[in-house]
């Protein structure tokens, strides 16, 4: 295995087994919203409707695990994402 | 510090959008030229690292959480264009995906975390890093360099809020200076943890150092 499948598999585990144990308090920006009084501007239903919203794998029933397969999922589509942009700006370079 | 839909107004959308757009399209024009094959592979995992870590929300103080922004790493490693694609496209599935930030403010998000917190926190690094090319300087500057990409972030996402008309200055910014100056504390740990380990496992990737250098500083 090279390098970068090792570094992978890490951030598989550190977002499958780390993420269920993520604070459920509030974010900078939501705390201050809240505070601030502006937070229920966010509600309504979304302008884009996202298949997993808050990171939740749907038909699951245990939360964590909802959330362990979700970020799972995330995190291969941002490598593999950025993977294809990666190989091809590389073959722009070819090309041009 | 992602912002959902419904907290910008439509033209500060817009035009935080298109600055966006700009600065995607420059980045993925600078690196045509010069893409390394051997990186691409790293950029995604860059971005594998920075979404998995945004899932991480560590407390700070009363009630309130944060986590990890990866601006300042990922330039640190990569450089501020390929890092600029790499906090896009964590972005953007963070958005289309599980509905983290608004698909109207994606724009704002982008340039507040990708563009912003990336050039800000390279910036630090390389003028820090100035200073010495010692590992231990090089530390600090990384440390420094995250926490100045968090609250440059947090900066421009207060004055998003002004334009918009949804905040006032005068109580935004202090609210959200003051809560991000803590979280920028866990962005520089975190960092330069990070960087410690690729350190170990690649110093050819960070710091990068030439064999000389390395002599020299045992």
């Amino acid at each position: 295995m090279k390098w970068w499948h090792w570094a992978l598999v890490v951030c598989l585990v550190v977002a499958a087994v780390l993420s269920p144990f993520a604070s459920p308090w509030p974010d900078g920006l939501e705390r201050v919203a809240e505070r601030l009084g502006f937070a229920a501007r966010a509600e309504g239903p979304a302008a884009v409707s996202a298949p997993m919203p808050d990171y939740v794998f749907p038909g699951i029933t245990s939360e964590g695990l909802a959330t362990a397969i979700a970020g799972l999922i995330g995190a291969l589509l941002v490598f593999a994402l950025l993977y294809g942009l990666g190989k091809a700006l590389a073959r722009s370079d070819e090309s041009a | 510090m992602h912002i959902p839909d419904g907290f910008l107004d439509l033209q500060t959308s817009v035009a935080a959008g298109a600055i966006a757009a700009g600065a995607v399209g420059y980045a993925s024009y600078a690196l045509r030229r010069r893409v390394d094959p051997e990186k691409i592979p790293v950029m995604g995992v860059a971005g594998a690292f920075v979404f998995a870590a945004q899932m991480i929300n560590f407390p700070v103080a009363g009630g309130t959480s944060g986590h990890l922004l990866g601006a300042a790493l990922a330039a640190i490693l990569l450089g501020p264009w390929a890092a600029v694609l790499v906090m896009t496209a964590v972005l953007v599935i963070q958005c289309f995906v599980f509905q983290d930030g608004g698909a109207l403010a994606l724009g704002a998000n982008v340039l507040n975390m990708g563009l912003m917190g990336v050039l800000l926190g390279y910036a630090t690094y390389a003028s820090v890093g100035k200073v010495s090319r010692r590992v231990r300087v090089r530390y600090v500057a990384s440390f420094l360099a995250a926490w100045v990409a968090v609250m440059a972030g947090a900066f421009l996402c207060c004055w998003e809020l002004i334009i918009s008309g949804t905040a006032a200055p005068q109580v935004v910014l202090p609210a959200m200076l003051g809560v991000h100056a803590l979280i920028g504390v866990g962005e520089g740990v975190i960092t330069v943890a990070a960087l410690a380990l690729v350190s170990r496992s690649r110093p050819d990737i960070w710091p990068a150092l030439e064999p000389a250098e390395v002599a020299q500083q045992k």
